[in-house]
């Protein structure tokens, strides 16, 4: 209990669930004061979610946050900031409209009064001074007029300044996926000057050699717990690698293997990296930390393959989207519009949809893969998420087209409709359609015959057949070098 | 460093640039306007435009749109015409309630996440409705010192014009220097880092609404002093001027960003732009579409010039 009274936030047994996916699963996480926590894991492991409920912007469902050895009963964002608690969160957030100074402004709540401008002028300016010598950046300056790296640069110096309460927690997530090599370089000797002065931080980074040259200790998470803990030494870049995939399901089933080489190639792209081909019957995964690329050379192909102005006749792509609600369902609409959305060409003549071939492919395909619902007639919003995702899968199929293209379509959907979806796809795939599946699942990226591993907006690796599995693509996609 | 030209600046010229361009094609039709009443005649009725686009923008900052805007200024005018002369302490105390109503939308529409344009068209028949009931056919009179301060004839400037710099310097200093001011741009420009840093969302939104509500009350009771009377439908235009004196001025509907400045140049220049037509002897049916025509124009020019702004950036 020693440990818990001189940490600056211990996190006991938290846990934290949105609806039926566990975000956290009982983590216990302490941070001492002049210490550099590394924070690692894949997609979905749940290190943002603990950085929530750090900064106190959600409150876990049950466990316990101890702040200096008192109980915090009431932890919320301003407690977390009394504390001296600060965040440099992995999206950049802060206000384009508003002036760096303006910025400073929000984030110190206490710098009010007359010549407020002057004051907090002066806190950021000596920040950026103290973490990027020689940074160049007028802090007059509307952030929207700022680069992405000018932005972040200043976000890291804003999470260091001090106006009153001193920072003593930096949670530094992603901070250096927007630096060149040399501004990452300054910043993670701040970082060490910040340590060797008693504060902490808790740095999360997919570029290993950062963590392991810079941090104390190391967490690794995955799954919404934790899985590994050692001091930095403890680990090498392999290491971490397989701590991150070591809690291989047991269940994951042998997968055939099929031998696709000499198909025919249906759609071939050249992103930046290696070149991307589809071949027939494929199933081809896009796999990688999730946000380096995948949807965009998504949209990239279904945009160079789609007429901009006229529907074409035949198209060659389908999409699948990711985000249900926001677009993927319509929701006001039934279930049989729903799907018939985007083969209504193929369903009408002279221009007016036939009721009846339209109800009878609505009846066919509600078959097919099981729809649980009455009456196709039925709105949309009445099934659960995961029939309405299988709803946005038979739209797809429905059409014509032989390349589907899917944005990570199975976020929030159980395991059972999943079961029935991957069959679907294995059975269409063997009629001869193309499936483009980005997922940041692993278990379905290792469901695909071949898989392009992104890393920063690029296609960094290729992998096929037997070489498809979670060890060879967690290593991919935190190829070391910065 | 190199210097860059603030994108504050840059939004402002386009305004700055329409208003002295229609200003001088109004001199050079009409060389008589360019005098001490010849201004006063071309602008006086700019200013509760400019205080309701004031208001507008206040309410545009954090992402929202008030179309109630002249329903709300008619029934300000028909309240300063009747209770705010006949017996001042209700017609203060109605006024003021008025405000806290603006302030009570603000927090419903936040709490609710309810789109502001569907409450504040709600809110229009509601200020229509009471209005006319207060009003139901044209009339009141103006209180004598609503009158005096319209009519005021200070030196070397003629009113309208001293008036529209002073509204432009207070809103200026309220939304673009003070505190509050920075936080309810914020809320526009990125809601939820606003909120990480510990400040009060509901807040920010309600007193957003009840400076727009405030400076809307003002408008009305200008308005009146320039019309010396009321009636329930005398406003109603402001809706949608307000909102193109705003756009006009360089805002934009959403991400907080706003100029308050450019929102009175905005007011001014589609004040103007009526006064020009007439001048150019365009038939009054006419005049709303060419008013349109100029309102594109200027548009078309800003789009041109952030079209510019974002190729320079990109090299």
């Amino acid at each position: 209990m020693d440990d818990v009274a001189k940490a600056i936030i211990a996190v006991d047994g938290a846990k934290v669930s949105f609806g039926a996916v566990k975000a956290l699963d009982g983590v216990t996480l302490r941070v001492m004061p002049g210490e550099c926590v590394g924070l690692v894991g894949h997609n979905g492991a749940g290190k943002s979610t603990i950085v929530s409920v750090i900064n106190g912007g959600l409150t876990p469902h049950d466990g316990t946050v101890t702040s200096d050895g008192e109980r915090q009963e009431r932890y919320g964002i301003n407690a977390a900031r009394d504390r001296g608690v600060r965040c440099v969160f992995q999206e950049l957030s802060l206000c384009p409209n508003l002036s760096i100074v303006e910025n400073t402004r929000l984030v110190h709540r206490a710098l009010g009064g007359f010549g407020w401008r002057s004051r907090a002028a002066e806190i950021i300016e000596k920040s950026l001074d103290a973490v990027f010598p020689g940074h160049g950046i007028d802090s007059g300056l509307t952030v929207g007029d700022l680069s992405i790296a000018e932005r972040q640069m200043v976000e890291i110096a804003l999470a260091f300044s001090d106006a009153g309460t001193p920072a003593r927690l930096v949670i530094l997530d992603e901070p250096t996926s927007s630096l060149d090599a040399s501004l990452a370089r300054q910043m993670l000797d701040h970082v060490r000057r910040f340590i060797a002065g008693g504060g902490s931080v808790i740095f999360i980074s997919h570029i290993l050699h950062e963590i392991l040259e810079t941090c104390d200790r190391i967490v690794v998470m995955k799954d919404g717990r934790v899985v590994a803990e050692r001091p930095a030494q403890g680990f090498d870049h392999h290491g971490l690698v397989e701590a991150m995939g070591s809690v291989a399901k047991a269940e994951t089933r042998q997968r055939p293997v099929r031998e696709q080489s000499a198909a025919h190639a249906i759609l071939s792209h050249q992103a930046s990296g290696l070149p991307f081909t589809a071949r027939t019957g494929e199933i081809i995964g896009l796999a990688g930390l999730a946000g380096h690329g995948q949807t965009e050379l998504l949209l990239a192909l279904h945009a160079a393959r789609s007429g901009n102005w006229l529907p074409q006749r035949n198209p060659l792509v389908t999409f699948v989207a990711g985000d249900r609600r926001l677009n993927g369902v319509f929701e006001l609409w039934s279930i049989l519009r729903n799907f018939s959305i985007a083969s209504l060409g193929d369903m009408s003549s002279r221009g007016l949809v036939l009721e009846a071939g339209e109800k009878a492919k609505g009846a066919a395909w509600k078959e097919r893969i099981e729809i649980r619902t009455p009456n196709m007639d039925n709105r949309i919003l009445s099934l659960s998420g995961g029939n309405q995702q299988k709803v946005l899968f038979a739209r797809a199929l429905a059409t014509r087209a032989p390349v589907v293209l899917m944005d990570d379509p199975m976020r929030g959907v159980d395991v059972g409709t999943k079961q029935e979806v991957y069959a679907i796809i294995r059975d269409e795939a063997a009629r001869g359609r193309t499936f483009i599946w980005y997922s940041t699942e692993m278990e379905e990226v290792c469901l695909c015959d071949r898989v392009y591993v992104f890393r920063e907006g690029r296609i960094t690796a290729e992998l096929v057949g037997h070489a498809v599995n979670e060890t060879n693509i967690i290593s991919a996609s935190f190829e070391g070098t910065a | 460093m190199t210097f860059r030209l603030s994108s504050d600046a840059v939004r402002l010229a386009i305004p700055a640039l329409s208003l002295t361009l229609l200003l001088s094609a109004v001199f050079w039709l009409q060389p008589r306007a360019m005098s001490y009443i010849g201004l006063n005649l071309l602008f006086n009725l700019a200013v509760p435009i400019a205080l309701a686009t004031i208001a507008q923008m206040l309410v545009m900052a954090v992402n929202d749109l008030d179309l109630s805007m002249g329903a709300f200024v008619s029934f300000v005018a028909c309240v300063t015409a009747t209770f705010l002369r006949d017996a001042p302490a209700i017609g203060i105390l109605i006024l003021a309630g008025a405000v806290a109503a603006y302030a009570a939308l603000g927090v419903v529409i936040h709490l609710r996440n309810l789109p502001s344009i569907v409450v504040t068209l709600g809110m229009s028949f509601v200020w229509g409705g009471v209005a006319v009931l207060l009003l139901p056919a044209p009339g009141g009179q103006a209180p004598d010192w609503v009158r005096w301060l319209m009519t005021v004839k200070p030196p070397l400037a003629p009113m309208a014009i001293v008036a529209s710099i002073i509204i432009a310097v207070i809103a200026h200093f309220i939304v673009k220097r003070s505190s509050l001011g920075v936080l309810i741009r914020g809320v526009g420009g990125n809601q939820r880092s606003v909120e990480r840093a510990g400040w009060s969302i509901v807040a920010a939104r309600a007193t957003a609404y009840a400076l727009a509500g405030l400076f809307a009350v003002l408008a009305g009771i200008a308005l009146v002093g320039l019309t010396t009377s009321a009636d329930a439908n005398i406003a109603l235009r402001y809706t949608l001027l307000s909102i193109a004196g705003v756009i006009l001025g360089g805002g934009e509907f959403i991400g907080g960003r706003v100029s308050p400045i450019g929102a009175v140049i905005g007011a001014l220049t589609l004040t103007l732009a009526g006064s020009f037509l007439s001048f150019l002897r365009i038939s009054p049916d006419w005049q709303i579409g060419a008013q349109g025509a100029i309102l594109i124009i200027v548009l078309a020019l800003r789009l041109m010039l952030n079209r510019l702004e974002k190729r320079e950036k990109r090299r």
